[in-house]
């Protein structure tokens, strides 16, 4: 490839749309009773319908539609009222029926938007296209045996949404934004576990480039299968240099479906399909429409989670916290959960942050862990930050010294702990003094320093201060007495 | 309306059947008889017609969301012409 100028790249904008298959996480299939679990023994997860066996009947699953109007309410969909499925034709290994079970024309969502935050902390919206609900294929083995092909049906029949953005995509960075978010939404809402590492949720890129203040698109090329977030920014970064080299070259670019190679950094062209696709879609006469009432949708919404936008509203209105800390936490819903968990019990909600996005976060990373593996029940951290709140605990000892044994102690009572480990202030104010006397006696130039102006020295003797007491003291109160000791002796 | 060869090549390519010439004659004569009764009944009037998809109007016959093992592997399997203990077996369907 060779290196075209910025200035060059500037003259033109990407125009992207995102389609992306969100599988759902339900227990059964989409028409039928068998597991939809991921990683079983291959073949395993079958029956009749999912096999294509001859007279097998179809039966929707109600969680299906149940995840598909929770996903539409919460990117403010138009819930279409009266849904039906349509057959697509087409024939291979991995779809023994002979069609896939969709929705055509009337997809049970239409339109929405989808609030994405850049890095450079700027938003837009993304406008929906359309959500409708589909069935998975089966899976195709390749390379098990040197003249077969394997076929396992386990994932024949999967409940998906398909998710199909306006084309208003520009850059791989926004798309990558975008992803994040739907995501962090699915996740929020519980209906798929948004691993796409696994395939839980894949994306196709439909990428076009145009020179700038153009109104006509150009022609697109689709880049499938993509497996990561980071994978489908480097797709689309690549995939817009290389059409926009063609453009320069006089070259015109065809309109090509492409595979990227995540090693190479590079898209090639998938082999062409020598007769156009015809599904001749027709409506499934199998299955029963699905008509969603008022009463119904209405049902869903009252029960829907709090998400993630809307807790960052509340955490920054009415908790105060900045918007940095809010948008950190809410980035997961274990740990959003486990900051209002931890601020049931106690007031300060900028120590629960703090707590949150410091100690608590790195400790979980260093583990490898995620907020809902954390074995420390929320109300032991609210223990914690209260004792520093009234003064019987100093910070950095709670951090360093009583965290890590709460977390070795999970069942213990906190202020039991801190006793046992002797980190309970000692409010004895002759105590305290006694530091003070003796810290000042042992640094009588650093005193006359500080008679002459020199403030700074005040934390040298804080320092001394907190050493010889071991830490046992409140770092306000010894900070205040401190100073009118040494100002009384001028 | 009378239905080309052309057609009737895409049709059973669509569907996979390899037809013979004479076979294929057939189908150009009936198709086309088809077709034609059925543009009869393109000469009613439906504007302002809601398109009819269901004859029955029961809706919403729904199924919880629970797991029911039908069969198991080995009488999935048993009906696949080329198999192993775990897989169907196909024809390879792609070329590296």
């Amino acid at each position: 490839m060779t290196i075209i100028s910025e200035a060059i790249l500037n003259k033109y904008e990407a125009v992207i749309g995102l389609e992306v298959h969100v599988q759902l996480s339900t227990k059964s299939k989409a028409f039928c009773s068998d597991s939809a679990s991921f990683g079983n023994e291959p073949n395993t997860n079958i029956s009749p319908v999912s096999l294509g066996l001859p007279g097998a009947l179809p039966y929707t699953n109600e969680a299906m539609i149940k995840s598909a109007v929770k996903l539409g309410l919460a990117i403010q969909s138009e819930i279409n009222r009266f849904n039906y499925f349509d057959r697509k034709n087409y024939f291979y290994a991995d779809l023994p029926k002979g069609f896939q079970t969709t929705q055509d024309n009337q997809p049970i969502c239409k339109g929405g938007k989808l609030k994405i935050i850049l890095p450079d902390g700027s938003s837009k919206d993304i406008l929906l296209n359309r959500i409708h609900m589909e069935e998975d294929a089966g899976k195709s083995i390749h390379d098990l045996d040197p003249k077969y092909s394997y076929i396992d049906l386990n994932r024949a029949g999967v409940p998906l949404l398909e998710v199909v953005s306006e084309p208003m995509i520009s850059s791989g960075e926004e798309a990558a934004a975008y992803l994040t978010e739907l995501r962090k939404l699915v996740r929020y809402l519980d209906i798929c576990d948004g691993n796409m590492e696994e395939g839980s949720m894949r994306c196709d890129a439909n990428i076009s480039v145009r020179l700038k203040g153009e109104t006509v698109l150009g022609k697109r090329c689709e880049v499938k299968n993509l497996n990561s977030i980071k994978n489908v920014q480097k797709a689309i970064e690549y995939e817009i240099t290389r059409q926009i080299e063609l453009i320069e070259e006089g070259i015109v670019i065809e309109q090509n479906t492409l595979n990227f190679d995540a090693n190479t950094g590079i898209t090639t062209p998938l082999r062409s399909k020598e007769m156009a696709n015809d599904y001749r879609y027709f409506p499934e006469p199998d299955l029963l429409p699905i008509s969603l009432s008022e009463a119904y949708i209405q049902e869903i919404e009252a029960a829907m989670p709090a998400l993630p936008e809307q807790l960052v509203v509340k955490f920054t209105q009415e908790m105060n916290l900045p918007e940095y800390d809010a948008r950190v936490i809410t980035a997961e819903k274990a740990m959003a959960d486990y900051y209002l968990a931890i601020t049931d019990s106690c007031e300060n909600c900028k120590a629960a942050s703090n707590w949150v996005m410091g100690p608590i976060k790195s400790y979980l990373n260093d583990k490898g862990l995620s907020f809902s593996d954390f074995n420390v029940a929320a109300d032991k951290i609210a223990a914690i930050i209260n004792l520093v709140e009234v003064g019987k605990l100093n910070n950095n000892q709670a951090k360093d010294v009583l965290f890590p044994a709460v977390i070795h102690h999970a069942d213990k009572d906190v202020q039991d702990l801190a006793e046992e480990l002797n980190l309970i202030i000692n409010d004895n104010q002759d105590e305290l003094e006694g530091f003070i006397d003796a810290t000042l006696a042992k640094f009588p130039d650093k005193v006359k320093e500080y008679h002459n102006g020199k403030k700074g020295v005040l934390g040298l003797f804080m320092g001394e201060i907190m050493k010889i007491s071991k830490g046992k003291i409140d770092p306000k109160k010894a900070n205040q007495l401190l100073i009118s000791k040494i100002e009384s002796l001028r | 309306m009378k239905i080309d060869k052309e057609t009737v090549d895409k049709i059973a390519h669509l569907a996979r059947l390899v037809l013979t010439e004479e076979e294929k004659n057939r189908f150009i004569e009936e198709l086309s008889e088809i077709l034609s009764f059925m543009e009869k009944l393109g000469e009613l009037d439906t504007t302002g017609v809601e398109p009819l998809i269901y004859m029955n109007e029961h809706v919403n016959v729904l199924r919880p969301d629970e797991v029911i093992q039908e069969i198991s592997r080995e009488e999935a399997l048993s009906n696949a012409p080329l198999k192993n203990e775990a897989y169907f077996k196909v024809s390879k369907v792609i070329e590296k």
